[in-house]
């Protein structure tokens, strides 16, 4: 009836797992009983859970990234605080086969739960808008899109104390994933959480090419769209083209697992080496997926604190592109060591030599941005200089162990391990907060406390420097990824020091959590008012924040690049802000809980398949077709904002700005 | 949404502004000649009218035709200048097929040649 599950799937002899998740349970129960008392059930129902409304999707996407890093974080203060205690012998409090569990749920938390959902949150949030657009091409699919992540995110988080989580790395090599080595449910859960959330994310790039390509308002050609849209457009083409990819390999994963298949096995003509191969073809390409939208936030800061257009748009727009098609040349150096020949070898090193180019002309571009300009430093600012210096270093070590022999010595150490996280969170992540702290006055009407926004930057760069400076030292003298304990001597001032960065970063965290609080309570002294709060360039600030849900009352009209740019530079000449325009009333997508509905199903089907429940995973796979019939079927799918609405709204925002302009007159053009 | 969002040339949907009767003639044909070239390779397999090594290239051959088939009557990608977005995305997604194609069958043939066991000399080894 149940298939493999029993009672002997709950970990009831580890009391760590346990603890950690009556610690979740309660926290959840505790947001249940509060969302109760204040009757908001039918409010998130009506207002969030079933939008289709792009900035509310984005703000969810955003919402669980913030979670999962959370999540990922803490399982990152195990490991590191497991290294630090097993030397000399002793074993730690983390036993092998968790330790294991530990290390691959936060590359995978980090890394599809963490990183991606918080890059797609913001293109999601940032990219209709800066477009003058009212939606994405598909908002309904928006909505299933996020739905299915936060499905697998849910399937990862229950392997914590239903059955166990992977024991082989964020990416499941084959054979140690095939069954005869990991004969547990681990790898299944991976496996499924992946397949369904890997299905999200694919709509969500169809979507956003789409929405790019075809969505823009009148006048906004592709010359003229913001730099964050092209790094969008570039990210979520390589999401097209490079989740298929990782689709079909753990498909043909699972068939080795479940049917009984030899793709990757060591016998039977099976070639576990393949695997290898394919899952990096799909992993480069995600590296660049996650770093070209952390890139495009850069830009628009530099480019709005520097009170300058961006250095050398076209170079940036042809770089992003040259990045997108170089992404697929070089996957190969993640297995140099594999064995194939010096030819190979040279050819993917001096391709991924050649891919550093991109990034260097945008380096240089951002700091002709900044150079002769009103430069300002606002905590957006902070990250994005401190992910500048600490990706040249990031940038420089992907360089050096692009060179295959150097890579022959450094492969799988703690080298590699300070490598990438020093890109991954010195760039994707800092640029993550980076648009947070950007975007988040336009988000949620409110700018959050600089003070503390300070203080949470501070702690964060110097944890970040003293734990991968750390990692970096011991990968040079020797020590390998992935090791429960250690014995050598010389490795452990290094690793305490490792240790004492976390402790920085936990402040870190600690500060930005507060951040949020405190601007949360003081939200009136932080009102944002006009709808422009840092002097922004792009047509995002044009209008009220939050914005109305149909985010522009007329469609703008660019005339130049900087479309907003050009026009408070007109009003503010002409004193006045252009006669009031022709109202209408406006169609709007309307709300579905198609999303949700087809992501209970999901997860219904990828718990069932995980524990072999066939009819439990049948039942699921009706429940998702009925739901998309009942979708494919719909009366009615758009509402109608009435004109007087609009005109209220519009002339609400036309106020706000007219006093701002009266008051910065003098302002200098 | 139904705001007249204007068009850049080279932004059309595929099929976009054809009249019916012309339309169902291109299905037809498009359908016709897909089971012409389905029928085709069977035929080829069966027959001895192909030099039996060669069978392979020539349902590859076949296989390529069907595609064109396919981009030309059913997506409707054409060289017209309303069709670049199409074309382009076409272009890209065959260059990254064949970079995994061809790059996977090269790393992974100099690898099986890397790794070949020389079991003679594996055999005296001490």
């Amino acid at each position: 009836m149940l298939g493999k599950l029993d009672w002997s799937a709950i970990p009831f002899a580890q009391p760590i797992p346990l603890f950690a998740a009556g610690l979740v349970m309660l926290a959840l129960l505790g947001a249940a009983i509060w969302v109760t008392r204040r009757g908001l059930w039918s409010y998130l129902w009506r207002e969030w859970i079933t939008s289709v409304d792009h900035k509310r999707i984005g703000i969810m996407y955003s919402m669980l990234a913030l979670l999962m890093l959370l999540r990922g974080f803490i399982d990152a203060i195990m490991m590191r605080s497991q290294q630090s205690i097993a030397v000399h012998g002793a074993k730690g409090y983390l036993p092998p086969e968790h330790y294991d569990q530990i290390f691959s749920a936060h590359g995978t938390i980090m890394i599809f739960f963490g990183a991606m959902p918080f890059i797609i949150g913001l293109m999601n949030f940032v990219v209709p808008l800066q477009l003058g657009v009212r939606d994405v091409a598909f908002p309904t699919l928006n909505s299933v899109s996020f739905w299915l992540t936060a499905s697998g995110a849910l399937l990862v988080n229950m392997s914590l104390v239903i059955g166990e989580f992977a024991r082989t790395g964020w990416l499941p090599y084959a054979p140690l994933s095939e069954t005869t080595y990991s004969p547990g449910v681990g790898v299944d859960y991976y496996l499924w959480a992946i397949q369904i959330s890997g299905a999200g994310t694919l709509m969500t790039g169809i979507n956003l090419v789409t929405t790019i390509l075809k969505m823009r308002t009148p006048g906004m050609s592709y010359m003229r769209m913001p730099m964050f849209c092209w790094t969008a457009l570039g990210s979520n083409m390589l999401i097209v083209a490079a989740f298929p990819i990782l689709t079909a390999t753990l498909a043909m994963l699972t068939l080795d697992r479940y049917l009984g298949f030899h793709f990757f096995t060591n016998e039977a003509g099976g070639n576990m080496m393949m695997f290898v191969n394919l899952i990096w073809a799909w992993g480069h390409p995600e590296v660049y997926i996650l770093i070209l939208p952390a890139f495009g936030v850069f830009s628009e800061v530099f480019s709005t604190f520097s009170g300058k257009p961006l250095f050398g748009y076209r170079s940036m727009v042809a770089a992003t592109l040259f990045i997108v098609v170089v992404s697929f040349f070089v996957w190969l150096h993640h297995f140099f060591t594999m064995g194939a020949g010096a030819d190979v070898n040279a050819f993917f090193g001096i391709a991924t030599s050649v891919i550093a180019v991109g990034t260097g002309v945008k380096i240089y571009n951002w700091l002709f941005t900044m150079v002769g300009g009103r430069l300002r430093f606002p905590t957006p600012m902070l990250w994005s200089l401190a992910f500048m210096v600490t990706f040249v270093v990031g940038g420089m070590t992907g360089v050096l162990m692009a060179v295959p022999p150097a890579d022959f010595l450094l492969h799988n150490s703690m080298f590699l391990v300070a490598h990438f996280h020093n890109v991954i969170v010195g760039g994707v992540i800092f640029g993550a907060f980076a648009g947070y702290s950007f975007w988040f006055p336009k988000a949620f009407g409110f700018q959050l406390d600089e003070r503390w926004g300070k203080r949470a930057f501070w702690p964060s760069l110097i944890g970040f420097v003293l734990t991968f400076g750390a990692l970096y030292v011991v990968g040079l003298e020797g020590m390998t990824r992935r090791l429960q304990r250690t014995e050598v001597d010389d490795w452990i001032p290094w690793l305490h020091v490792a240790l004492a960065g976390v402790g920085f970063m936990m402040l870190g965290v600690a500060a930005q959590a507060i951040q949020l609080y405190i601007s949360i309570r003081d939200r009136e002294r932080l009102r944002d008012l006009t709808g422009d709060p840092w002097d922004g360039r792009s047509l995002e600030w044009s209008t009220s924040s939050p914005p109305p849900a149909f985010n522009f009352a007329v469609m703008p009209d660019v005339r130049g690049e900087e479309a907003y740019w050009g026009m408070k530079r007109r009003a503010i000449e002409a004193q006045s802000l252009g006669d009031e325009p022709a109202y209408e009333s406006i169609d709007m997508p309307r709300n579905s809980p198609t999303g949700i509905v087809t992501a209970f199903f999901a997860t219904l089907i990828g718990f069932a398949l995980i524990w072999q429940i066939w009819w439990l995973a049948i039942l699921g796979f009706l429940g998702t077709y009925a739901t998309f019939v009942v979708f494919a079927w719909r009366d009615r799918d758009e509402i109608s904002v009435p004109v007087e609405e609009v005109t209220r709204i519009d002339r609400a925002r036309r106020a706000a700005r007219a006093r701002h302009l009266g008051q910065n007159d003098e302002e200098p053009a | 949404m139904s705001d007249p969002y204007k068009k850049d040339s080279g932004d059309t949907v595929p099929g976009e502004g054809e009249d019916g009767a012309a339309s169902l003639r291109g299905y037809t044909l498009g359908l016709a000649l897909a089971l012409l070239l389905t029928g085709a390779s069977f035929w080829v397999a069966s027959t001895n009218l192909v030099w039996a090594p060669s069978v392979p290239v020539a349902i590859v051959v076949l296989a390529v035709a069907q595609m064109g088939v396919h981009l030309v009557f059913f997506l409707h990608v054409t060289t017209g200048p309303d069709n670049t977005n199409n074309v382009l995305a076409l272009a890209f997604g065959t260059l990254v097929v064949l970079l995994v194609i061809v790059g996977s069958i090269w790393i992974m043939g100099h690898l099986s040649h890397g790794m070949a066991m020389d079991h003679a000399a594996m055999g005296n080894m001490p």
